[in-house]
């Protein structure tokens, strides 16, 4: 074994370690108690494929390769430190998108590779690959990117015009026979290039027209996507730690993604190619909303045996979590039984109001998955609503002509009092009214998340003072 | 020829790996556990680091220095986020 042969075997097995390491990091992220270590474990397997990986470069543009790494680690490692916890959804977006764009790079670069003069010929499976995860990697980037403007609130909700889906469908067919062209026919310089503009763009079409509330599911699939992308890359560089641990991202992104599809009651194809709300608006609710005053929310808190909190994408934008917290700690210590109760899709990203309470300190025991709350709300004497809306609509369950029909729900409706803190009248993201909202136990505190919250602690110690003279 | 299929066996087991350590996942940790699944495939670095290397004109050396700052940023973003996400999940009994 020569010098250069003992270098390729060094790095060749530190990517075997980094992908064990990578395989039991995110094995370790199944448990809150270990999760900590999982990612830190990933993150030694990370360092040391990157490491190892001079040993293979040698001297070869050493210093581009040193420059480059400085110049994606130092803003995002700074960025990714000090953005807050409500920002977190257009972060993965956006970090997502990068590794897209990476993969997509390695793409063209391998395809521009095998379109000089006098390449050697280049088995169709490798070009059929690098073709197909370049295509994946390319939407993946521009789609993040996407993404990441509507959730950071850059860019309009939607934007959709007519005809839009058959633009779409055409772009798409064209990148794809650009892409079947470099395969079959050959591979030429400004057919690549067309290609990757055309993928680029379909990337950008293709997130357009999807609203903020379908985010999760597509964050997830763009997660997804990126880990094949890494995967097909990988084959084609020959280096099989990029083919484990981009399939097996891919394969349990594709996981999440259903889940999250399921959980919305929305076929994935229903996300990606119909735009919610775009179809019936519902049944006309009789009836009318109920205000009330943070005083005598606060009273029926102070009676209540039993408080659910219902937390949705408001109390992210209202950055309410905290004090939301220290209401319940306030009721926790006059001895009521508090619990959090979590949508699958409550938020812009799945599990996003775990991580916003996380945050704020309430402990992972408090909160409490829709199918294990839900039975709980029959004997919940106040439940509180903030910031949710289409997740906790009883349209989805008795109003078949409602677009969200068919949806899993919180059965908030069957609380015996709901306070719902709400800014104001409108409807939700969806556009559809809630029937909650105008059911006779429930009533509306109109107030900004963080306001209310306040209000109501004081009232609260207002009111317990009182009683304990 | 035949030593495509050795490659197929590695897709097809690392996708059933992928499906296996997530499906029992609380859905608590679904938003770290994505961030970290996006951290991991950072690992894309690796590939467009060598690609860098192997790089000689002007052309191919500017695709190799975005794929590989592309590509460490989103390693080095992913990791911070997931981390800073991890720290925060405490159980009750641990303040205690």
């Amino acid at each position: 074994m020569d010098h250069q042969e003992l270098l390729s075997w060094v790095a060749k097995a530190s990517y075997f370690l980094a992908a064990v390491l990578f395989i039991l990091g995110i094995k370790r992220m199944s448990s809150p108690v270990t999760a900590r270590k999982g990612i830190v474990q990933a993150g030694i397997g990370m360092v040391i494929a990157t490491l190892a990986t001079f040993a293979i470069t040698g001297a070869h543009n050493l210093g581009l390769i040193v420059a480059a790494i400085a110049v994606g680690v130092v803003p995002t490692w700074l960025w990714g430190k000090k953005v807050a916890m409500t920002d977190m959804p257009q972060m993965v977006a956006l970090f997502n998108g990068m590794g897209g764009g990476s993969a997509a790079a390695i793409g063209a670069g391998e395809l521009l590779k095998f379109s000089a003069p006098g390449a050697a010929a280049v088995p169709l499976v490798t070009i059929g690959l690098a073709v197909l995860g370049a295509l994946i990697g390319a939407v993946s980037m521009t789609g993040s990117v996407i993404a990441w403007a509507k959730l950071d609130g850059r860019m309009d909700k939607r934007f959709t015009f007519s005809g839009q889906q058959a633009v779409n469908f055409l772009v798409f067919a064209a990148a794809v026979a650009a892409g079947i062209a470099l395969i079959a026919w050959r591979v030429e310089p400004w057919l690549v290039v067309t290609f990757f503009v055309l993928a680029l763009l379909f990337g950008i079409l293709m997130t357009l027209p999807i609203g903020g509330a379908d985010m999760p599911v597509v964050i997830s699939l763009y997660n997804a996507f990126t880990g094949l992308a890494v995967a097909f890359e990988g084959y084609v560089m020959q280096i099989e730690a990029l083919i484990v641990a981009g399939m097996v991202v891919g394969a349990a992104g594709t996981f999440l993604t259903q889940l999250m599809a399921k959980a919305m009651n929305r076929p994935i194809s229903g996300v990606l190619f119909s735009n919610f709300g775009g179809g019936g608006s519902g049944e006309a609710i009789a009836g009318s909303q109920k205000p009330i005053e943070a005083a005598d929310a606060a009273s029926l808190l102070y009676m209540a045996e039993k408080v659910i909190v219902v937390p949705g994408y408001g109390m992210a934008v209202a950055q309410a979590q905290h004090k939301i917290w220290e209401l319940c700690q306030q009721l926790i210590k006059a001895g009521k039984e508090v619990q959090f109760a979590i949508h699958p899709v409550a938020g812009r990203m799945p599990g996003h109001m775990n991580v916003l309470l996380a945050e704020a300190g309430v402990p992972y025991d408090l909160i409490a998955d829709m199918d294990d709350i839900n039975p709980e709300f029959k004997t919940c004497d106040v439940a509180i609503v903030i910031g949710a809306n289409d997740v906790v609509n009883p349209a989805a369950k008795t109003d078949k002509s409602s677009p969200i029909y068919g949806m899993p729900i919180l059965d908030v409706v069957n609380s015996r009092q709901t306070i719902v803190i709400k800014r104001g009248k409108g409807t939700g993201f969806a556009g559809i009214e809630n029937a909650l909202f105008y059911a006779d136990n429930t009533r509306m505190l109109y107030a900004d998340g963080k306001e209310a919250a306040n209000q109501l602690g004081a009232e609260l110690k207002a009111i317990e003072g009182g009683g304990g003279h | 020829m035949t030593d495509g299929f050795l490659y197929l066996y590695i897709f097809l087991l690392a996708a059933f790996t992928g499906k296996e350590i997530i499906g029992r996942v609380p859905v608590i940790l679904h938003t770290p556990l994505m961030s970290g699944s996006n951290f991991v495939h950072g690992i894309v670095l690796v590939g467009a680091m060598i690609a860098l290397s192997h790089a000689d004109s002007t052309l191919a050396k500017v695709i190799g220095f975005i794929g590989v700052a592309l590509g460490a940023g989103n390693a080095a973003g992913g990791y911070v986020v997931t981390e800073r996400m991890l720290e925060m999940f405490k159980s009750s009994k641990d303040s205690k």
